[in-house]
C-alpha cells in the first residue's frame, strides 16, 4: 500500500455511476452528418486544408497546424465535406465556432493507417510529433495538448508520472469504463509515454476506491511491472490534477506553476488510451468515450463516440424524452456546463452527457442572502474563503479578491453544492476573474502602447545622438587628414585610418564558421525558451491569475524577439 | 430543441439555511426545557413576546426597506434573534423589558445593518446589553431555583406569571433572588468553602450551583447536537471553555477570599454555555475562518472572565461577545487560510499578488 494525503474539505454528492456502467462500451450508428469543431483544444487557430465538395476519408487531416501549439483535426469518418462555417459548438459562453460539416456516406473507410509496433525504436521527438500530428489533447478537463505536456524542456526532468484515473464526478464512468474494457491499450499508452519520458521513477496511477472493478483489471495487466496502482477514499474533487497530486504525494504544486515544476506530469486514461493508438495503430483521434446518462435518457451507458457525432444522435439513440428533461449538461453535474441545444456535437474533452430529469436536478431555489455559516469554506479543497470571495465579488473589490486568491479557485464547485443560502458562487467567481481579467488586459494595453511610445522616443534619441557622433568622427577624420598633409606625418592619414577600420571589421569576420555555430546555438536555446514560455503563457490562460498571465505573456513576447533577433543575425551572417 | 443555459455545479446539497435556522431552533430545547423547569414559565411568556416582536419588527423594517417579505421570514433568522434573547432574560421580566430588547435587536442591530447576514454585532446581545445597561434592576432579578423555593412556595402559574409580566404584579416574597455568579461576586471577604457552605445556592448544588448547572447541561447538549450535524464548527465554542476553564485555574488562588470561583462553576453558570454554543457560532458576527474563529473564541473567554472576576457585572458573555465581534474584522485580516500552492497565508489587506 502507498500512503495516501488527504485534501481539505470536499463534498460528498452521490455517486448515480452505477446505472451507467451495467452494459459494457456500446457503439453507435455513423450519424448522417458529423460536424468538427476546428478549434477543440487550448491553443491558437489553424488553417483548414479542405474545400466544399471534397471528399475525406476517416483520419483523414482537416486542418494544419500553423503554430507549435496547434493541434489537427481529423476527419471521424468518410465522406464528403458539405459546409465549412460557423456553427454552434459545446461551449459554456455559448458560442458559435468555425466547423467542418461532413456527409458520412456510410463506408467509414480509413486513411492509409502506419502503426509503429516497435515504438520503442523511435526517438521521443518523432512520436510526440505523431502525437501532435494525431490531434491528441488532453482528453479529462482543459484539453491541452498532450505533446506540450510531455516534450522535454531544458531545466526539468519528469521522475514521476500520475495517471489520473480519478473521475471524482458524480454519473461520469467514461475512464472507468475504459480501464475495464480497453485495460491492454491503457497500459501500452503508458509504457510508450514513459519511453517518451525516458523511464521516470515512478508511475502511480491515482483511483478512487469507488471502482474497485477496474482496479482489479488494472492489476490483472501491471502485478510485473512497476506501475503503482493507489486507490483512495472517495471524495470529490479528488480529481482535480492539483488535488490528485497532493493524494498520491503529499506535495503542492505551487500557484501559478505546473506539475512539472515538482518534475511531475499528469495524464488521464483517455489521454493515454489515444496515444496508444496514434503511436501503435496510427489513428488519430477521431473518437472518444462519452457517458450518456441521466433519467431522462431510457438508457444509460457508455459508448465509443466519433468526434463531431451531434448531441440529438447520441440522445435520439437513449430513448430520450425531452419533456422529462430538466437540462443538459456537457460533463457532469458538479462542473459541467449546460446545452441549449442538442445541435452541437461530441468534441475531444466530451466525456458526458447527462440529462437529468426534473426530479432528479430540479430547478434551483432562489438564492438566499448568505448567513456567513462557513460551510462553504468547510467544503473548499483548497482552503479559500468562498464567502469572503462571494462578498468582494458582490463588492467589486478586485485588490481583495486577488488577496484572498481568488485565482486558485479550481472552479469545482463544491462551495455551491453546499451553500444552504443556495448562492451561485461559483457564477460570481467566473464574472469577477474575468472582469479582473479584463481589467489587466486593458492595463496592459496601455502600459503597451506607453512602452511602445518611450521605446520610440527612446529611438529617435539614440538616432539622433549616432548621427551627431558621425558627424563629429568624420569631422575629426578630415581634421586630422588636413592636419596630416599639413605635417605630412605617415600612419595618420586618412586612408590609413580607414584601412585600420576595415581591417578591425575583417578580424571579426575572422571565423565565420565558428560564428555560424555559435548563433545556431543561440537560436536553438532561444527557441527552446520560447516554447517554454508558451506553454507556460497556455496554462496561465487557462487557470492562473492575470499577472500570472501578464508575466507569461511578457516572457513570451521577449523569447519572441530574441528567436528573432537570432534568425536575423543567422540570416545576415549566412547571406 | 432549446434548453435552458444553467451555471454549474448542478444539483445541490439539501440542507437550506431554513432548515439550519430550525435546527438551531430545535437544538436550543434541552436549555429551554431546563430553564422552565428550574424557573417556572416564565422563559416561556418571554419566548413568545420576543418572537412575536422580532417577527412584527422584522416584517416592518422589510417592507420599509423595499424587500420581500415572506421570502426572508421564512429564513427563520429572525425567529432564532428572538429565541436566544428570550433565553437570555430574566424569567418574569416585564413584557416592555422583552419588547424593547427585541425591538433593539432586529430594527438597530439587524436591519439598519443591511438585514441579514450583515449585522457586525450579534443582534440578540445587543438586545441584552441594550436593556443591560438601561434597566439594571429588572434585568438582575432572577428567579430562584425550584429547589431553593421556601417551604410552601412554589412558582407561580401560568395566569399568575401572565399578569406579573403584563401587569407588573409584584411577585410574591422568596421566588427572586441571586445567582450562582452573585454570590461570588457578592461574597468577597469569604473563602470559598466559606461560601459553598453557606449558601443554599452551592451546598445544595450537584457539581456547580442550584439550577443553573442543569440550565447549562442543557445548553451544553443542544450544542453538542450542533456540533454532530456540522453547523458548526468547534473552534469558536470549544476555544471560549477552554480558556475560561483555563483562566480559571490559573485564578483559582486555591480557593482563597479574593479566588474568583473554581472552573467547574464558571463553566456551569450563568450564560457560558448558551453563550459558547449559541452566540459565539453566529457565523454573521463572528471570524471567518476556523483559525479565526478559535482566537475569537479565546478572546470573549478571557474577557468573560476578566469581567466576571474584576468587572462590575456578575455575568459577561453579552459584553465579551460584542467586545469579540469588534475584534472580529481584524482577527480575519490575519487568519485567512494558506490556500493550495501558497508557501504562507497571506493578509486580507495584501495588495497585488504574493512571492
Ligand atoms: S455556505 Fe453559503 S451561506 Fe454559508 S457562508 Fe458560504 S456562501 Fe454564505
Ligand atoms: S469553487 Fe472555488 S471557492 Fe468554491 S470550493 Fe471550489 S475551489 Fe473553493
Amino acid at each position: 500500500m502507498s500512503r495516501t494525503w488527504e485534501t481539505p474539505g470536499g463534498v460528498h454528492p452521490p455517486e448515480n455511476k452505477l446505472q451507467s456502467m451495467t452494459q459494457s462500451i456500446g457503439h453507435l450508428p455513423i450519424p448522417g452528418t458529423l460536424v468538427i469543431p476546428l478549434h477543440q483544444h487550448i491553443g491558437s487557430p489553424e488553417t483548414v486544408d479542405v474545400t466544399i465538395g471534397q471528399t475525406v476519408l476517416k483520419g483523414q487531416k482537416l486542418t494544419t497546424a500553423i503554430h507549435s501549439d496547434n493541434l489537427p483535426v481529423h476527419a471521424s469518418t468518410s465522406g464528403t465535406v458539405i459546409a465549412i462555417d460557423d456553427h454552434p459548438v459545446a461551449h459554456p459562453s455559448g458560442l458559435n465556432a468555425l466547423c467542418v460539416t461532413i456527409a458520412s456516406d456510410g463506408k467509414d473507410q480509413w486513411i492509409e493507417r502506419t502503426g509503429i509496433a516497435d515504438f520503442r525504436r523511435c526517438g521521443p521527438l518523432d512520436l510526440l510529433q505523431i502525437i501532435t500530428d494525431a490531434g491528441i489533447a488532453g482528453m479529462g478537463g482543459a484539453g491541452f495538448p498532450a505533446a506540450i505536456k510531455l516534450s522535454p524542456s531544458n531545466d526539468k526532468t519528469v521522475d514521476t508520472l500520475i495517471i489520473n484515473a480519478t473521475e471524482c464526478e458524480p454519473y461520469i464512468t467514461a475512464d472507468d469504463a475504459a480501464m475495464r474494457g480497453k485495460t491492454q491499450d491503457l497500459i501500452q499508452g503508458i509504457e510508450v509515454v514513459c519511453h517518451i519520458l525516458n523511464g521516470p521513477k515512478r508511475v502511480v496511477i491515482g483511483i478512487e476506491d469507488n471502482k474497485p472493478q477496474a482496479i482489479k483489471a488494472l492489476r490483472s495487466y501491471v502485478q510485473e511491472s512497476s506501475i503503482k496502482i493507489v486507490p483512495f477514499p472517495t471524495k470529490y474533487p479528488s480529481g482535480g490534477e492539483k488535488q490528485l497530486i497532493y493524494i498520491l504525494t503529499g506535495r503542492e504544486v505551487p500557484s501559478g506553476g505546473l506539475p512539472i515544476d515538482l518534475g511531475m506530469v499528469c495524464l488521464n486514461i483517455g489521454t493515454l488510451i489515444a496515444i496508444k493508438r496514434a503511436i501503435v495503430d496510427g489513428e488519430p483521434l477521431i473518437s472518444r468515450i462519452t457517458t450518456v446518462t441521466g433519467e431522462a435518457c431510457g438508457v444509460n451507458r457508455n459508448y465509443e463516440v466519433l468526434i463531431g457525432t451531434p448531441i440529438s444522435h447520441l440522445l435520439t439513440h437513449n430513448e430520450f424524452d425531452e419533456n422529462n428533461c430538466s437540462r443538459l449538461i456537457m460533463g457532469g453535474p458538479m462542473m459541467g456546463f449546460s446545452l441549449t441545444s442538442t445541435d452541437v456535437p461530441v468534441v475531444k474533452t466530451t466525456n458526458c452527457i447527462l440529462a437529468p430529469s426534473h426530479s432528479e436536478i430540479p430547478v434551483d431555489t432562489p438564492a438566499q442572502a448568505c448567513i456567513r455559516c462557513g460551510l462553504c469554506a468547510e467544503a473548499c479543497p483548497v482552503s479559500l474563503l468562498p464567502q469572503q470571495l462571494f462578498w468582494y465579488a458582490q463588492a467589486k473589490d478586485q485588490e481583495r479578491l486577488e488577496a484572498h486568491n481568488l485565482f486558485d479557485c479550481i472552479e469545482c464547485g463544491a462551495c455551491s453544492y453546499v451553500c444552504p443560502s443556495n448562492i451561485p458562487l461559483v457564477q460570481h467567481y467566473r464574472s469577477s476573474k474575468g472582469e479582473i481579467r479584463k481589467a489587466n488586459i486593458d492595463k496592459i494595453d496601455a502600459d503597451n502602447a506607453r512602452q511602445r511610445f518611450e521605446f520610440r522616443k527612446l529611438r529617435l534619441e539614440q538616432a539622433d545622438k549616432q548621427r551627431q557622433a558621425k558627424r563629429e568622427a568624420r569631422r575629426l577624420v578630415t581634421e586630422q587628414a588636413r592636419a596630416a598633409s599639413s605635417t605630412s606625418q605617415p600612419g595618420s592619414s586618412a586612408a590609413d585610418i580607414i584601412a585600420a577600420a576595415q581591417q578591425r571589421a575583417i578580424t571579426k569576420k575572422a571565423s565565420p564558421d565558428q560564428q555560424k555555430a555559435k548563433l545556431e546555438r543561440a537560436l536553438l536555446a532561444a527557441q527552446s525558451r520560447l516554447q517554454e514560455a508558451e506553454k507556460r503563457l497556455i496554462e496561465a490562460t487557462i487557470n492562473g491569475s492575470t499577472k500570472q498571465q501578464t508575466i507569461c505573456s511578457a516572457s513570451v513576447e521577449s523569447a519572441r524577439q530574441k528567436v528573432d533577433q537570432a534568425q536575423h543575425r543567422l540570416r545576415e551572417l549566412t547571406d | 430543441m432549446a434548453f435552458k443555459q444553467i451555471s454549474s455545479p448542478h444539483g445541490h446539497n439539501p440542507q437550506s439555511t431554513s432548515w439550519v435556522m430550525q435546527l438551531v431552533l430545535l437544538s436550543t430545547l434541552p436549555g429551554f426545557i431546563a430553564l422552565s423547569y428550574q424557573f417556572g414559565w416564565g422563559t416561556f411568556i418571554n419566548l413568545i413576546i420576543a418572537v412575536m416582536t422580532s417577527l412584527v419588527a422584522e416584517a416592518a423594517m422589510l417592507a420599509l426597506r423595499n424587500r420581500p417579505i415572506a421570502f426572508y421570514l421564512k429564513d427563520y433568522s429572525a425567529a432564532v434573534t428572538a429565541v436566544l434573547l428570550a433565553l437570555a432574560l430574566p424569567p418574569l421580566a416585564s413584557w416592555w423589558v422583552v419588547v424593547v430588547g427585541s425591538l433593539f435587536a432586529i430594527v438597530v442591530a439587524k436591519q439598519l445593518y443591511g438585514g441579514i447576514g450583515h449585522n457586525p454585532f450579534n443582534p440578540a446581545m445587543v438586545g441584552y446589553v441594550v436593556l443591560l445597561i438601561s434597566f439594571p434592576i429588572e434585568m438582575t432579578t432572577w428567579v430562584t431555583p425550584i429547589s431553593l423555593l421556601p417551604e410552601g412556595v412554589q412558582h407561580p402559574g401560568l395566569w399568575e406569571s401572565l399578569s406579573i409580566v403584563f401587569a407588573g404584579n409584584t411577585p410574591i416574597d422568596g421566588i427572586t433572588g441571586a445567582t450562582p455568579l452573585d454570590v461570588f461576586k457578592h461574597s468577597s471577604g469569604l473563602v470559598v468553602d466559606q461560601i459553598y457552605h453557606d449558601e443554599a445556592l452551592f451546598n445544595q448544588a450537584s457539581f456547580a450551583g442550584v439550577g443553573w448547572e442543569w440550565v447549562n447541561v442543557g445548553f451544553l447538549i443542544g450544542g453538542i447536537i450542533l456540533l454532530k450535524t456540522r453547523i458548526f464548527t468547534w473552534h469558536a465554542p470549544l476555544a471560549m471553555l477552554g480558556t475560561l476553564a483555563l483562566m480559571s485555574i490559573l485564578f483559582w488562588d486555591s480557593g482563597s477570599s479574593a479566588s474568583p470561583g473554581s472552573p467547574v462553576m464558571h463553566l456551569f453558570s450563568g450564560a457560558s454555555m448558551m453563550g459558547a454554543f449559541f452566540i459565539l457560532t453566529d457565523p454573521v458576527s463572528s471570524a471567518v475562518s476556523n483559525r479565526g474563529r478559535f482566537i475569537y473564541g479565546s478572546l470573549i473567554g478571557l474577557l468573560v472572565y476578566v469581567i466576571r472576576a474584576w468587572g462590575n457585572y456578575p455575568d459577561a458573555v453579552a459584553f465579551a461577545v460584542l467586545l469579540g465581534n469588534f475584534a472580529a474584522p481584524f482577527i480575519d485580516n490575519y487568519t485567512l487560510p494558506r490556500t493550495y500552492g501558497h508557501t504562507a497565508r497571506r493578509k486580507a489587506t495584501d495588495k497585488g499578488e504574493d512571492e
